[in-house]
């Protein structure tokens, strides 16, 4: 398989990062040499594999729901780029 | 003074706790050999001025009862402190100081151990040279211009050059054990759920642990007991019983059933790696175990497994990143055009590799292809492990299939890279602990090293094998401070 510079357009799109031309053509480059390696996997037939989805084999652990942080707002806006004290600041969505 | 950072963690907190040593004087050693090392580049932030103070605190009213009492400690950069910046490594937090401290690191300040710093690493954990960091790369201590290893390799290297007793690192897919290796230093990979991952910058959350990495294994096996512990802040953290696994270390390995896979003995590794292979299983032999020839018939698809699995966790772990909330935020015409210049500018090339392959394992029309294969043979490749601990009690291998390599040798072939992890990834996968040891030295005069992997939740069992052998191998870490002018 061959992964071709408009894939590689739909992938920025979907990753949201900007990517122009030239590294364009390095990245479709660095991903195909990197999936004919991991098309190695298609030597294996899986059929009747069950997924793993959990690596500790246990279930998760119910716990009430309580809130447990009050007050915090300052904490959680502080690292912010840009914010108007109360909220977070985005660039104007509506016109 | 300068013989305070020979010291071991295990002499250092004997010393402190008989006041033969106080912990100004321990903490002021470990500050000036860290300012005389800055070629090394092991630090991202240093944090000596308030080091001392606490240092001095200590000192004033010394509580010698806890287990890390007045130690300095650095810390891999990838870990939350509260009020000191934590960068992963990344342009994209270059700005950002947690209100929170991870679970790991709050058990070993609660011990009595006080930060010194916070160490280099590969961007967002991602690599394994420790080159992709935005701080730049970090030089080892073993030989100027050689990569320390990754993704903790500012950890390795401020542990083998005795910038700090020991540290804390993390393991995705060897990112402990790899840079032990390089550098001739003990580095455990905790097993799935033993450390909280509370606080640590998420890479691949199915895979990441965090680690102690030591000069020896008793200092290896202290600080791992104090990280290892339940925390219902992780979901993911395990709540069984954990030993007390310094003082429950012994040399005694008589009778036990070690495992050597004939899978790991792969195309193109070097001799050298082959015959320390064969010496470490003439050294358990010694020490009264036995070995067992095993197959882990899965092991080669391990690699690809995980350039699957890992990516696709990165991608949706790393969405977070996206201007607003914390951290870089790059100037956009709109909405969309500030996260895709954010993301752009914001993740160095590795880190956007990877979240491109992440994004297209998951994405529409293929996430059956890749993403479902990929956890059917991370199914097998548990299982192979499962039905190799019927028979055996731990598995010997060789930690790398080389041994560390020139800074700039592997950067523009991603894969030759990735062959890096080809022994360390499938413990990973499979969620088991694994301990790197340092054995012996290649021709170039470079440290090597063997892994020891231990059923799930079996710490103790390959702390034990790693004691028992270290003992036999007397290995001799050859830094000569080329740095140090």
């Amino acid at each position: 398989m061959s992964i071709d510079l408009k894939t590689i357009k739909h992938i920025s799109k979907l990753s949201r990062i900007s990517v122009d031309e030239q590294r364009a053509e390095k990245l479709a480059d660095d991903l195909n040499s990197i999936f004919d390696f991991i098309e190695k996997l298609n030597e294996l037939k899986t059929d009747n594999v069950e997924p793993l989805t959990s690596i500790a084999e246990t279930t998760l652990k119910l716990r009430s729901d309580e809130v447990k942080s009050k007050n915090i707002r300052e904490q959680i806006i502080k690292n912010s780029p840009q914010d108007n004290e109360d909220y977070f600041v985005v660039p104007k969505v509506i016109e | 003074m300068s013989d305070i950072t020979k010291q071991s963690l295990t002499e250092l907190v004997e010393n402190i706790k008989n006041k033969k040593l106080s912990s100004t004087d321990v903490t002021k050693a470990f500050i000036d050999r860290s300012e005389k090392s800055q070629e090394l580049n092991a630090y991202i932030t240093n944090d000596f001025t308030s080091a001392l103070e606490k240092a001095k605190k200590f000192d004033q009213k010394p509580n010698l009862d806890s287990k890390l009492p007045g130690i300095p400690m650095a810390v891999k950069d990838l870990f939350c402190t509260r009020d000191i910046k934590t960068t992963a490594g990344s342009k994209i937090l270059n700005n950002f100081v947690p209100t929170y401290e991870s679970t790991v690191t709050e058990n070993i300040w609660n011990e009595g151990a006080i930060l010194l710093g916070k160490l280099n690493c590969d961007e967002f954990a991602m690599g394994s040279s420790n080159e992709t960091s935005f701080f730049g790369n970090v030089q080892s201590p073993i030989d100027r211009n050689l990569v320390p290893g990754g993704s903790s390799g500012g950890s390795a290297s401020a542990v083998a050059g005795q910038l700090t007793p020991v540290t804390i690192g993390t393991d995705t897919g060897g990112s402990i054990r790899q840079p032990a290796s390089f550098t001739g230093i003990v580095g455990l990979k905790p097993t799935y759920g033993s450390c909280s991952r509370y606080g640590i910058v998420a890479f691949a959350s199915s895979l990441d642990q965090a680690g102690p990495m030591a000069q020896n294994v008793k200092d290896c096996a202290l600080l791992h007991e104090v990280i290892s512990s339940y925390d219902p802040k992780d979901s993911t953290s395990i709540d069984f019983k954990r030993n007390h696994y310094s003082k429950e270390l012994t040399n005694n390995i008589k009778g036990k059933k070690i495992g050597i896979p004939k899978e790991y003995r792969v195309d193109g590794m070097p001799k050298e790696i082959e015959d320390l292979w064969q010496k470490g299983i003439q050294y358990v032999k010694d020490c009264g175990a036995e070995t067992i020839d095993i197959s882990l018939p899965n092991t080669s698809y391990a690699l690809p497994t995980y350039y699957i699995v890992a990516p696709a966790e990165a991608s949706s772990n790393l969405a977070r990143y996206d201007g607003v909330k914390y951290g870089f935020r790059a100037k956009g015409e709109n909405l969309i055009d500030m996260y895709e210049k954010t993301r752009s500018e914001g993740f160095g090339t590795e880190v956007q590799r990877r979240i491109m392959i992440g994004t297209y394992v998951l994405s529409s029309g293929y996430y059956d292809a890749y993403y479902l294969k990929a956890q059917k043979v991370r199914k097998l490749i548990k299982n192979d492990f499962d039905e190799a601990y019927k028979k055996v009690d731990a598995i010997l291998t060789p930690s790398t299939p080389s041994s560390a390599f020139k800074i700039g040798e592997k950067t523009n072939d991603p894969v030759s890279m990735y062959l890096n992890d080809i022994f360390t990834v499938p413990v990973n996968l499979a969620g088991l602990p694994g301990i790197s040891i340092p054995a012996g030295h290649d021709s170039k005069g470079y440290p090597l090293g063997l892994q020891i992997i231990g059923k799930a939740f079996d710490e103790q069992n390959i702390l034990n094998i790693a004691y028992a052998m270290e003992e036999k191998i007397n290995f001799k870490n050859k830094i000569t401070d080329w740095w140090i002018k």
